[in-house]
């Protein structure tokens, strides 16, 4: 028996969790739309229509190309860490092959590593192999940190799968390369979908590895010209806020339309970041 | 999730039952099937990982010939003040972006466990929020809330309360606090979204016979809530005790560090020693520490999760 009282001094609270949660960024919109130099946000947020803020910004914070160029880098990890995780996890799932348990072991120590603990030697070698100041300076150790978690959380999941659908589809001729992408990818796509979600919103909020990799050059990340745009200007807070909307949209947007996706790959035991 | 070991004969025959091997599977494809991500992650962050601990052996920019001087970099960490500072610091922030948003977290869902909430979606939408955007934009707004004329002091000063505002990014006391509390902020709706998802799932009628033996709700914390929740707190305590010693983006927009050392931690002498100063070598032995720090905190929070089950 549920009692109404506790039902009521349920929403009350959550609702407090959620107002100490969402707070700050409603405090953020209202300051990003007020005048620009202001430092304080106008209660009366019916004078909160300065949406002229984000067009300066976008322009003197040269966020078009940032944008851009964060798009390109998310994009092509997101798409190839999936591709390579899912059949790497179905390998260490469903076949024998010496020296499995070791290789997925070392593997999956790479959901502890710190990138900040690897970030000079990877700067060293890049620099060595004249891949710094390049998109794939950036985009190679995303994948490499990427699929350490995603071969995990792939083979977590085809370790439950059925093991009969997979005799079944050898016993109709299917060899393993078919197993995997007719019979157990089109159920795996849930999976799939809170692995590119997570790997969208790690990558693209990263800051540390496209600040060192990409410094020497024009290039920069959303996260970076935020940082950049922030040194430049430190007490303009309305356009400051501006500029921190217009980083974190993407990852907005994303993460409001797949949240049961992102939920599900944090509450199954992600251990990652 | 266990990793079953596979027997192995001495001749190096898998042995194993046919269970654990697709039917007729010749072995050898499943290399081709792992080659491409472990050879990136090899190439891109096990060997960058080798080379971090051979360059902690070494002094040196980088750029010229490196001298090799053994463990001194790690007797630096361990006796020069500011290195070592770093180390304490991290800890410090463990106690703002782990144990305080859990220990809040947990007071509220042993509150909440008798209410079944209707609109999850929305609520866990609003909690996962902040731990979802980007640190660096977190680190920016947090600049401005914190800020010496910015909302919170002025708030201060409109509730009366104006003797304690200060700027808090600048204070030797307070840098380090009001910068751990960001990350309360950040860790806390993410640990009361996990519990609370952990919470909804213990029946009912573990409370009701708590009841009946005429526990109060101490017992029933003890008895039901914690033990139910015991995977839930290993996710949150792994995230966030992981979060708060990496933590590197809210530092160096926020303080760089600073006022004085007050705010340094180790990813932060990590890119200061390699990128400002060159000295790669200091670098490299502070990031191995960090690796050693991370990977101990996950064997302990594991270890005390498995011995309290």
């Amino acid at each position: 028996m549920i009692a109404r009282r506790d039902v009521i001094l349920g929403y009350v609270l959550l609702s407090l969790a959620a107002l100490i949660s969402l707070g700050p960024l409603i405090g953020v919109v209202i300051l990003a739309l007020g005048e620009p130099g202001q430092i304080g946000i106008n209660l009366d947020i019916s004078k909160a229509t300065n949406f002229g803020n984000f067009a300066d910004v976008w322009e003197k914070g040269d966020f078009g190309p940032a944008i851009r160029t964060s798009l390109i880098i998310t994009s092509i990890v997101v798409v190839v860490s999936v591709a390579l995780s899912v059949p790497a996890g179905y390998a260490f799932a469903l076949m024998d092959f010496p020296g499995r348990t070791a290789i997925f072991g070392l593997l999956i120590l790479g959901i502890l590593m710190p990138l900040e603990s690897m970030i000079v030697p990877l700067f060293l070698d890049m620099r060595r192999f004249n891949l710094d100041n390049n998109y794939w300076s950036v985009i190679l150790p995303q994948i490499g940190f990427s699929v350490a978690f995603g071969a995990f959380w792939m083979r977590a999941f085809f370790v439950q799968s059925a093991r009969s659908l997979v005799e079944a589809a050898w016993i109709d001729g299917a060899n393993s390369w078919q197993t995997l992408t007719r019979v157990l990818m089109p159920l795996a796509r849930p999976q799939m979908l809170t692995l590119a979600v997570l790997f969208f919103v790690w990558n693209w909020n990263d800051f540390l590895l496209p600040l060192v990799m990409l410094s020497g050059s024009s290039l920069q990340t959303a996260p970076m010209a935020l940082v950049t745009f922030e040194g430049a200007r430190r007490t303009d807070f309305a356009y400051l806020g501006a500029a921190s909307l217009i980083t974190i949209i993407p990852v907005v947007i994303v993460f409001i339309l797949l949240q049961r996706s992102f939920a599900r790959g944090i509450l199954a035991g992600s251990i990652k970041e | 999730m266990s990793l079953a070991p596979v027997p192995v004969t001495a001749g190096g025959r898998q042995t194993s039952s046919p269970r654990r091997r697709a039917p007729g599977e010749p072995r050898g494809i499943g290399y081709f099937f792992i080659l491409p991500a472990v050879l990136i992650y090899a190439l891109f962050v096990f060997a960058p990982f080798l080379h971090s601990i051979y360059l902690s052996l070494f002094k040196g920019n980088g750029i010229t010939r490196m001298e090799f001087v053994g463990f001194a970099n790690y007797v630096d960490i361990a006796t020069n003040p500011v290195f070592r500072s770093a180390f304490i610091h991290a800890l410090e922030l463990v106690l703002f972006y782990a144990v305080l948003p859990i220990a809040l977290g947990l007071l509220l869902a042993s509150v909440l466990h008798r209410s079944r909430i209707r609109g999850v979606a929305f609520y866990r939408t609003a909690l996962f929020l902040p731990y979802v955007i980007a640190p660096t934009a977190i680190a920016v707004i947090w600049r401005w809330i914190l800020a010496p004329r910015g909302p919170l002091n002025s708030f201060l000063e409109a509730v009366g309360l104006g003797a304690l505002a200060r700027p808090w990014l600048g204070d030797f006391t307070w840098a380090l606090p009001s910068v751990g509390l960001v990350g309360t902020w950040v860790m806390f709706g993410l640990a009361l979204a996990l519990l609370l998802a952990g919470v909804q799932k213990i029946p009912l009628e573990l409370y009701e016979a708590v009841r009946l033996d005429g526990g109060g709700p101490w017992t029933e914390f003890r008895a039901v809530t914690l033990p139910g929740l015991r995977y839930e707190i290993v996710v949150a305590l792994v995230l966030t005790v992981t979060a708060a010693l990496r933590n590197f983006d809210v530092i160096y927009v926020m303080t760089s560090g600073g006022p004085g050392n007050a705010t340094v931690v180790p990813s932060y002498l990590v890119y200061q020693q390699a990128f400002k100063v060159a000295q790669i070598g200091a670098a490299a032995a502070m990031g191995t520490v960090l690796i050693l720090l991370i990977v101990i905190a996950n064997v302990l929070i594991a270890r005390t999760a498995r011995s309290a089950s």
